[in-house]
């Protein structure tokens, strides 16, 4: 088997054989926010017409299981490997940076999917949804996970304790995605904060995703598409340059 | 043909530490090379500079002729490094931590080779026992294990029997010396110099990064440590003024005299006749690594 293949594989195993903790401990998270916030909110908030609060929370929550766990795996693998010790078996094969890049987002686009469809199949039992352009979640469904993936990556690397990229995740990854717009459409925000919104990035991946579903969105979705694609692109570009030059993994 | 392994000039510097200050070192193909030196003097920076887990700032390394850094796939594919830390992924089964590290080398089918490593490192048993339920001395030997997948010519085992119990370190001493027969090129590191002086053919002594001894185990046997001559002499009798020079331990009564070679007896026992000394017990020592250790190390 070819190296980048056998990381791969490993990634996807290591977080399989946790599942309870990977998949079905997010999937129950998610579930009661849908729970919660549907139950008290149902009533009270409309978004789009003909799209109740519940279908319009379920894309969002399904999103926002894609986005943590991606990150949750490629940062929290890195984080074990390098306290224990053990980041040195992929560090002495022949895998090249490029290959170790794509193995640990793969493997963390695929906890994400793993755990969204998980989401998504639960929650379907409490609302009915639209699929109005499958290609479009999808898309943003990966680049969403490799972004995160690769965001993954580099905290994984960067971080030297387990409470660093605790604080990674609860200072950055936590508010970018709860203040998204996973929970409401940010046209019912004050001006002032609809801006703030449109600086961050997983608003537009939430939304995009969103668009899928029910063919309407905050902003169009060929615009969030650039502004992911160009996230991922920058990303990807800084990782691969971390990697290469051996940033905190060779010495 | 390329040397297994060819240092030149390399350095490291960690902050204000210089863990390698100029390296210059050849290990011709299938050679036991023995790497010594006390804690902290870069035998096993070296050993990853070598591997490619630290970056040197200067001077350049080869496996079997492959660069290290411009010829990395090629070079790593040719060494297999038992790390000195005990690590494992406690995810994993041993046969799992096997398979897939021949994965990483790009070796599918590996299960006959993995099933004779286990074998060998009498860890048949253990194979589909997960990596945490394992003592520390069967850590050790997975570690082993998982250097060896890929059937690398040239091994390094960075003090591979530190913790680890004197029945196991005879089964993985004779494991490494058929790998060495059968044309591994062996490179070692350990604490235990009795171990060191019956494995290696030949020694590199490593003091605060540079090398400070380099020979064959018997030059610097012959150099640096001669027998010593245990002498108990009758009670009031003092050693004559000749003998000296020659002293070099002298506790509880017990004198300890170096001879530097064989017929150097001869006339230490002359003059220990003239003094009119009566000997109560006399002992020849034979040359040890410990004692070429210290006195290299010492030197300036
Ligand atoms: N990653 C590192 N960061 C800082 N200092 C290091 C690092 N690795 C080794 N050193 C220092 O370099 C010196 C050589 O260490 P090492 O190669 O481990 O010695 P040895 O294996 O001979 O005991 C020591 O002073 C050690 O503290
Ligand atoms: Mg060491």
């Amino acid at each position: 088997m070819d190296g980048f293949l056998t990381l791969l594989y490993k990634e996807v195993l290591r977080f399989w054989k946790v599942s309870f903790q990977t998949v079905a401990a997010p999937v129950l998270t998610s579930l009661l926010y849908l729970l919660i916030f549907s139950h008290v909110l149902e009533q009270h908030v409309k978004v789009y017409e003909n799209v109740s609060y519940t279908a319009f929370l379920v894309p969002g929550l399904v999103m926002m299981s894609v986005l943590q766990n991606a990150f949750a795996n490629s940062s929290s693998s890195l984080i074990q490997s390098k306290v224990t010790g053990n980041i040195i078996f992929v560090l002495l094969p022949p895998i090249s940076y490029r290959q170790f890049f794509a193995a640990y987002v793969l493997a963390a686009i695929v906890r994400g999917f793993v755990v969204g469809l998980g989401v998504l199949v639960v929650t379907l039992w409490f609302v009915g949804l639209s699929w109005q352009a499958p290609l479009w979640i999808l898309v943003f469904a990966t680049l969403g996970g490799a972004i995160m993936g690769a965001l993954g990556v580099i905290a994984g690397i960067w971080a030297e304790k387990f409470d660093q990229l605790a604080a990674f995740q609860n200072f950055i990854i936590v508010p970018l995605t709860f203040l998204s717009g996973v929970f409401y459409s940010i046209h019912s925000l004050p001006p002032f904060w609809q801006q703030v919104s449109h600086f961050n990035p997983i608003f537009y991946m939430i939304d995009g995703f969103r668009y899928g579903f029910f063919g309407v969105s905050d902003v169009s979705p060929l615009m969030s598409l650039g502004v992911v694609a160009a996230c991922f692109v920058v990303l990807t570009t800084f990782t691969l340059w971390l990697l290469r030059i051996g940033y905190k993994l060779r010495a | 043909m390329n040397p297994a392994i060819r240092i030149e000039g390399v350095t490291k510097r960690f902050g204000s530490i210089q863990a390698l200050a100029g390296v210059d070192l050849e290990i011709p193909q299938g050679e036991f090379f023995g790497l010594l030196g006390p804690n902290g003097a870069g035998k096993t920076t070296l050993i990853s500079v070598l591997a490619g887990l630290v970056r040197p700032d200067a001077g350049r390394l080869a496996v079997m002729g492959h660069d290290v850094v411009s010829d990395y796939r090629a070079a790593r594919r040719q060494l297999g490094v038992v790390p000195q830390e005990l690590v494992f992924d406690p995810f994993f089964t041993v046969r799992e931590s096997l398979e897939i590290q021949s994965g990483y080398f790009g070796i599918r089918d590996n299960a006959a080779w993995i099933d004779e490593i286990l074998e060998n490192l009498d860890l048949t048993e253990k194979a589909g026992t997960n990596m945490r339920q394992l003592s520390g001395g069967m850590k050790r030997r997975v570690l082993v294990a998982q250097a060896l997948v890929h059937r690398p010519p040239v091994i390094v085992l960075d003090e591979p029997t530190a913790g680890v119990d004197v029945e196991l370190r005879q089964g993985l001493w004779n494991f490494v010396r058929r790998l060495n027969r059968d044309g591994h090129t062996i490179v070692l590191t350990t604490h235990y110099l009795e171990e060191a002086e019956s494995l290696c053919g030949r020694i590199a002594m490593l003091k605060q990064g540079r090398i400070v001894a380099l020979d064959t185990t018997a030059n610097l046997l012959r150099r640096f440590s001669g027998h010593t001559l245990r002498l108990r002499l009758a009670p009031g009798a003092a050693l004559p003024e000749a003998l000296l020079p020659r002293l070099s331990a002298d506790s509880g009564g017990e004198h300890v005299l170096a001879l530097e070679r064989c017929e150097d007896l001869e006339p230490v026992l002359a003059s220990l006749r003239e003094a009119g000394c009566r000997i109560d017990d006399i002992e020849i020592g034979k040359p040890d690594l410990e004692e070429v250790f210290v006195r290299v190390m010492h030197r300036d």
